[in-house]
């Protein structure tokens, strides 16, 4: 018998949404020892599923049809009393954020003693050794250290290994695992899917594995539900839905999925070089009035060159300095040491006010799309504010603006809306725009689709690709993700702990990586060759 | 819009705007109401509410008119409470976006100035402050102005400290925008909202210090207070109560109005924090 059964299950949002419901008709089983990975893009309705087996849904979302059963009894029946004994003890959860997840100024046995306390479970000394077992059973080092500690002396991987260890406390039947591994690095993430993997194993435990990544689907599933706007639309064995998707958008998202086989390589000869760093430093040190603090080196005789109409990579994990070297050369820190050209023109030894009037040949796409718009200014004036402030009378530059959203993907006409009216993905295209708007020679890329959905970051790549082959761009693209870099990068420079550790073309570096740390990386990527389509790029927006 | 309408949607707000337009509209039309000066003896010495048809609220000592002497009043307390209430902003606002735009040094020093200013008693300051320069309108603004910029330093400060990492004020300088156009442009826009929160509650403590400082006897003795008028009847408070009574709930009233329009104002602008309540 499945340990868990949805069936019908059909989640009401509250009247003024823009949906009615949160989740459809949606049925599930998760069998014992087994994990079923549910995947979708933002909004698809997967946390939601997760909350609503947790019994933990938000007060304005009503489950108005079907059951949730969990070994024959029905969730949805259940006195919130009867809930909370039912959580922890059969069903368990682990969140998304291992920062914000633990309570910061408990010890970490004494987080997971409450496990036991909350159940009446065993005596104080039993739960004591319990919890020391526990602890050593998720493959932390030094137990009695570690249970010790306070979570902020912990690491991500750690605090995420120790909110396992408090989901296995009771040996509950079913664990829910949301994103467990969105926020870590990948080589932690690697080993982290490992632990789950082995845990379920061993224990028989039934695990509910919420995710949007099908590389992380293809290391974990047994099976896989695809979610699209709280719709079921496939569901099957991984093996069946990775290789045979049935479903057009499960198909679609899975050719979204960049590979990491690299196209073949640009012919860039005879290009001019377009971006020269060599030397760059940069360490930050602790201030204070009366005590020194401790220094880190986040970029250490960092040095490359781009040419023009080609994509260097800087890629790492993070802390590698990856992003610390793509604002130093912005200027926007002041880097300690080291030399940045643009063209022929060194713009490392300026003075901000200098610098200036040079700004408009170096320019930047930032991460957030949600972060990086004035929510104050109507996206034309956005896009016109940099020919504006270098001299370009207003009209001509609100023109400008107009034609450069067409060029970007969008309706001129958008130009008199805010951002808050805005997509993700729009958002990117904007904030890329503005970008372009001063006709820069560089563009510096910092992790320009981490924070969009599969099937929009596919898109804005391609964007990106056409945009650089149209207007010869020299790209410094920052990213973690070796997937997206393998798709996009003509060479890629791996950095750890702030030096750039190998820099080579990107097919040599996937076919013969020469670092041991580059190494590392590649074998963590989640999914490896087994997932990924080769994007096409070159293919209409 | 969807500000006001949030804000419509909060009654306790609502009932405070009314009272505040009723006070305002009194303190328009006063001079046309009560055209003669309230420190004139227009009648006999404590006739109590209703006694005479032409004195509503009754008379105080020296039989001058407590309606008049009110509603002369709301303009002085409004007009006290509106004017320090900008002054502070015009110290506190460019103070606090300098100190949190600038950074290092400049931050610290400013914050220890206004820790400097925040450690001595504020209303044993503006008292010294007011006996120091004479009683006087100008005296009376100045020294409320300067008890009460620190907060809005550190409101600032603090707002300019966490929108000055954000990518969209990165964005303005990777574009070439001078710093001054980047602070005024870009950054203080976006604090207005807390500021506004801020400005309308700063305005009711403004004018509760006024108060306390004419019903010291602090008050420029040429315009006529509510607290002037609580101080001048507080000795025959159980046989002529309505001479104190009478302006002590015009403060009362106008205090708790723009406290509730502030705190409706706070709800409107920060949807996110009044759900959670």
């Amino acid at each position: 018998m499945a340990v868990l059964e949805v069936d019908g299950l059909t989640l009401a949002l509250p009247t003024s949404g823009d949906r009615a419901s949160a989740i459809q008709n949606l049925s599930l089983t998760v069998e014992r020892g087994e994990t079923l990975c549910v995947v979708g893009e933002s909004g698809s309705g997967k946390s939601m599923t997760a909350l609503a087996v947790m019994g933990l849904l938000p007060r304005t979302v009503q489950a108005t049809a079907g059951t949730i059963r969990l070994d024959g009894r029905d969730l949805l029946k259940l006195s919130e009393r009867e809930m909370r004994d039912v959580r922890g003890r059969e069903v368990s959860m682990i969140f998304q954020e291992p920062m914000t997840s633990l309570n910061p100024v408990m010890r970490v046995s004494d987080q997971i003693v409450e496990a036991f306390e909350a159940h009446g479970a065993l005596d104080a000394r039993r739960r004591r050794d319990r919890t020391r077992e526990l602890i050593a059973e998720v493959g932390l080092p030094d137990p009695e250290a570690i249970a010790r500690a306070y979570p902020h002396e912990l690491s991500g991987g750690q605090r995420q290994r120790v909110m396992i260890a408090m989901a296995l406390a009771m040996e509950p039947k079913l664990i829910i695992a949301d994103e467990p591994t969105t926020a870590l690095d990948v080589t932690t993430q690697a080993q982290i899917l490992r632990l789950l993997d082995g845990l379920r194993k061993k224990h028989g435990t039934a695990v509910l594995f919420i995710t949007h990544d099908f590389g992380v689907v293809s290391e974990i599933a047994d099976r896989v539900a695809v979610l699209q706007h709280g719709i079921c639309v496939e569901t099957g064995r991984a093996e069946d839905v990775l290789r045979r998707p049935q479903h057009d958008y499960t198909k679609r998202l899975l050719a979204a999925v960049p590979s990491l086989i690299p196209p073949p390589p640009k012919d860039l000869r005879g290009a001019a070089r377009a971006f020269d760093v060599s030397g760059l430093s940069k360490t930050y040190k602790g201030r204070g009035l009366f005590r020194r603090g401790r220094e880190v080196k986040a970029a250490d005789d960092v040095s490359f060159a781009i040419q023009r109409g080609e994509t260097l990579g800087l890629v790492g994990e993070s802390g590698s300095g990856k992003s610390t070297v793509g604002r130093c050369v912005m200027r926007l820190i002041e880097p300690d040491s080291g030399s940045i050209k643009v063209g022929d023109v060194s713009i490392g030894g300026l003075s901000q006010r200098q610098l200036r009037p040079l700004r408009r040949r170096i320019q930047m796409v930032f991460q957030d799309p949600f972060a990086s718009l004035n929510p104050r200014r109507t996206v034309g004036r956005i896009i016109a504010e940099g020919p504006i402030a270098q001299g370009v009378p207003k009209a001509e530059a609100m023109a400008k603006a107009r034609t450069l959203l067409d060029l970007v993907g969008l309706r001129a006409e958008v130009a008199s809306r805010f951002p808050h009216e805005f997509s993700g993905g729009q958002r990117q295209r904007i904030g890329i725009a503005r970008a372009l708007a001063l006709d820069p020679e560089v563009l510096v890329a910092d992790e320009p689709v981490s924070a969009l959905d599969v099937s929009v970051q596919a898109q804005i790549l391609a964007l990106m690709q056409d945009l650089q082959k149209r207007l010869g761009l020299a790209i410094l693209f920052v990213t973690h993700d070796l997937r997206v870099a393998a798709q996009m990068c003509d060479r890629i420079a791996v950095m750890q702990k702030g030096r750039i550790v190998e820099l080579q073309p990107t097919a040599a570096l996937f076919r013969d990586p020469q670092h041991a740390y580059t190494r590392a990386l590649l074998a963590s990527v989640p999914g490896g060759a087994n997932v990924g389509a080769r994007l096409d790029l070159a293919g209409p927006l | 819009m969807t500000v006001l309408r949030q804000f419509a949607r909060n009654r306790g707000a609502l009932i405070g705007l009314a009272i505040l337009l009723a006070v305002v509209a009194v303190a328009m039309v006063g001079p046309w109401w009560f055209p003669q000066s309230p420190w004139r003896m227009a009648g006999r010495p404590f006739l109590a509410p209703g006694a005479n048809e032409r004195f509503l609220l009754g008379t105080d000592a020296l039989g001058r008119d407590v309606a008049a002497g009110l509603v002369h009043g709301a303009r002085v307390s409004l007009g006290i409470g509106l004017v320090s209430t900008a002054a502070a902003l015009l110290i506190g606002v460019p103070l606090g976006a300098l100190a949190g735009y600038a950074g290092g040094i400049v931050d610290d020093l400013a914050m220890r100035f206004t820790e400097l200013f925040q450690t001595i008693p504020s209303f044993a300051l503006a008292i010294v402050l007011v006996a120091i320069l004479q009683p006087s309108i100008g005296s009376i603004v100045l020294a409320i102005a300067l008890v009460s910029w620190p907060p809005v330093t550190r409101l600032v400060r603090g707002e300019v400290l966490s929108l000055r990492s954000r990518d969209y004020v990165l964005a303005a300088r990777t574009l070439g925008q001078s710093t001054t156009r980047i602070v005024f442009g870009v950054v203080l826009p976006n604090t207005v909202a807390p500021i506004i929160v801020m400005a309308s509650l700063m305005v009711a403590s403004a004018i509760l210090l006024e108060s306390a400082l004419s019903f010291l006897g602090l008050g420029d003795p040429n315009l006529m207070t509510w607290g002037y008028m609580i101080g001048a009847g507080r000795t025959r408070l159980i046989d002529a109560w309505w001479i104190s009574f009478f302006p002590g709930l015009a403060i009362f009233l106008t205090v708790l109005a723009l406290n509730l329009v502030g705190e409706g104002l706070s709800d409107a602008l920060n949807p996110r924090l009044a759900r959670e309540r």
